[in-house]
């Protein structure tokens, strides 16, 4: 079996199953956020009876971090709902933008703050899909499913991780079960490693562009290979993340001493649970695709407006004037991404509005306690030019409320460091977005057209 | 969806809506929207106000749903391939349900979307292995036979891929109201 019909046999009680079988499985975590949670919750209630519980309070995660830094009234609201069904329910694990939790508890905007200065209390953790991982919450061998379809990038954690609906949220939040379907696998052996300027991005956009967005449509792409050992968690996290651009179900890596290292440090903090049994590779395997790409061959890889298959190389395209570079989400707003873009950037200046958002308050906190030359990282970015903002969150990445930082409101061009460029995906629907990896998205920053990073970087 | 009525006729007739290919759910709905809560009946109208919103005037001059209505002339949507790609927000079915569409036929669809076609029995998610949204127009007057699996255009017939399982499921409205009928899980408790 592959790693994904082994991690659905496990969790569904059989010895085997395979590709294109129905089995009910049972979920390890579900996860929710504020713009799914409400619907979710509302299912759930209407299904189930409003007083009735979640299948297993301890096994539900809650991270608000759509739309939270903005003075959308209905948007605050949401966050509310989520605030009180944790209340009802007992739920441990949500990571609320504020401290409080009495009745009136509420979440306000801070005009005095703006938009640039933290507006959270201690518990926040950020993006959910980056948070979960960092909060203790992806464990090797088990089930994830989410209502956001990045959930996927636990799929790191050689974990089954999935997006879902709310109504099949709605369904596990009473039942901890969801009917899957057991994907075909696609198999990406990877050998060599990442050669100078490229980064794990610019390895699942060549893959993306090989395959096509939708060339993993209701399949497991799996990673194996020599190759994988150089990736770290971060690298992995990034490459599992962007499977649903190519249509699929699942990424999933293979366990070694990094997950092992990872998982076991950020539990202990945490304290979250720490047993668990990971997934190792079978010999027999039946893959429906099956190739070799050698990472030390790949050069950083754009995807063009209007979709995450239209690839091309940097270096082709400095042609295209840009208006705004963007560096953030789950896929492109951890502390190594920023590190990386901070790199290229140096002690120059951007020439076109950049805007920063980290991933996680973590994030925050490494950016402006990593010190380069005197100087911690953080400030460095400030006086290149780059907007940062200490308030996590997903922000621009998908547009969001007409106030969330960065959001592009009018037609332009942006280079991001995010997952997903459709029409208007962040923001102007005539807007047109290049997907591509932290550095090429700071040499671009600092040039004002598509730049190959590699022209900033010193071997 | 309790929200909406649920009688059912084994066709449904009227004018197409046509989108080319790789319709993604930020199309379908755009992120902004998301903020309403589909389970707020009010919300549930809202969206499918917005249904199709996220598409480029520039390519779309006709709205799905025009400025200022809430409700679509367009019961059927005639998509190409990879329909509802990107997010897994079930906002995007429920937009469409909401705003009056009864059936989508694509010549393929991205596979979250079309569970929470499945799941919400908003719409019928169709697959047609011809590529119906090169020979169909916006406004063009069909008819979807559920009984014989097609699509009726100008006196021709296209056949369409059987929904199978899928048709009972969307039939009652989605995979709770399907499981009820079929005595699969019991009535919600009452509060």
């Amino acid at each position: 079996m592959t790693l994904t019909e082994k991690l659905l046999a496990r969790a569904s009680g059989r010895s085997s199953v395979s590709a294109g079988e129905n089995v009910w499985v049972n979920v390890d975590t579900l996860l929710t956020h504020d713009v799914c949670g409400p619907g979710t919750i509302g299912v759930f209630k209407r299904e189930f009876g409003q007083n009735a519980k979640v299948w297993d309070k301890s096994r539900v995660v809650i991270i608000p971090d759509h739309y939270i830094f903005t003075a959308d009234s209905k948007s605050n609201r949401n966050v509310d709902i989520l605030r009180n069904f944790v209340r009802e329910q007992g739920i441990p694990y949500f990571y609320d933008v504020i401290d409080g939790d009495g009745a009136d508890a509420k979440w306000e905007f801070d005009p005095s703050k703006g938009q640039l200065k933290r507006q959270y209390g201690s518990s926040f953790a950020g993006v959910c899909h980056t948070a979960l991982p960092e909060k203790g919450h992806c464990r090797p061998g088990e089930i994830l499913v989410g209502t956001d379809s990045h959930t996927c990038m636990a799929g790191a954690f050689n974990m089954f991780a999935t997006g879902i609906g709310n109504t099949d949220a709605g369904f596990v939040l009473g039942t901890g079960k969801i009917l899957l379907k057991v994907p075909e696998t696609m198999r990406f052996w990877l050998e060599g490693e990442l050669p100078f300027g490229v980064m794990a991005k610019d390895v699942i956009l060549h893959i993306i562009g090989d395959i096509g967005f939708d060339g993993a449509t209701y399949r497991a792409m799996q990673y194996e290979g020599p190759g994988v050992a150089s990736l770290n968690m971060d690298d992995r996290m990034t490459i599992a993340n962007m499977a649903i651009e190519a249509g699929g179900k699942n990424g999933v890596f293979p366990y070694d001493r990094l997950t092992e290292d990872y998982v076991r440090e950020s539990t202990r903090k945490n304290g979250t649970r720490q047993e668990y049994t990971p997934v190792e590779l079978d010999r027999d395997q039946h893959f429906c695709y099956d190739r070799k790409f050698d990472l030390s061959k790949i050069e950083p890889t754009v995807a063009q407006h209007p979709d995450p298959g239209n690839r091309a190389l940097a270096k082709d395209l400095n042609k295209v004037t840009l208006d705004r570079a963007y560096i953030g989400s789950c896929t492109g707003g951890k502390t190594s991404d920023f590190l990386a873009f901070a790199k290229v950037i140096g002690n120059r200046r951007v020439k076109i509005d950049t805007f920063g958002v980290p991933a996680t308050p973590t994030v925050v906190r490494e950016l402006q306690s990593i010190v380069w030359e005197g100087k911690s990282v953080w400030e460095r970015l400030e006086s290149a030019g780059v907007l940062m903002t200490e308030n996590a969150s997903c922000a621009a990445c998908l547009g969001g409320p007409q106030d969330t930082f960065g959001r592009i409101n009018k037609p332009m061009s942006c280079i991001s460091a995010t997952n997903r460029n459709f029409p208007g995906r962040m923001g102007h629907k005539e807007s047109r977005v290049y997907l591509a990896s932290p550095y090429t998205v700071a040499a671009s920053a600092l040039t004002g057209y598509i730049t190959d990073p590699r022209e900033f970087l010193s071997e | 969806m309790s929200i909406k009525s649920k009688s059912f006729e084994d066709i449904v007739t009227g004018p197409v809506y046509v989108v080319s290919d790789n319709i993604d759910t930020d199309q379908i709905i755009p992120a902004e929207y998301l903020n309403l809560v589909p389970t707020i009946p009010e919300e549930y109208e809202k969206l499918g106000s917005y249904a199709l919103a996220g598409l480029p005037e520039s390519l779309y001059p006709v709205r799905l749903v025009p400025e200022g209505s809430m409700k679509s002339a367009y019961p059927i949507v005639i998509a190409g391939k990879n329909f509802g790609c990107g997010s897994s927000r079930e906002h995007a079915p429920i937009a469409l349900g909401a705003a009056g569409v009864k059936v989508v036929v694509a010549q393929s669809y991205a596979r979250i979307f079309f569970r929470n076609c499945v799941a919400t029995g908003e719409v019928f998610p169709y697959d047609s292995a011809e590529r119906l949204c090169d020979i169909l127009k916006t406004g063009d007057l069909a008819t979807v036979n559920f009984k014989n699996n097609t699509l009726e255009f100008a006196g021709q017939i296209h056949l369409l891929k059987p929904l199978g399982e899928v048709l009972p499921v969307v039939q009652a409205g989605g995979i709770f109201e399907y499981a009820r009928k079929m005595g699969m899980i019991p009535k919600p408790q009452t509060a």
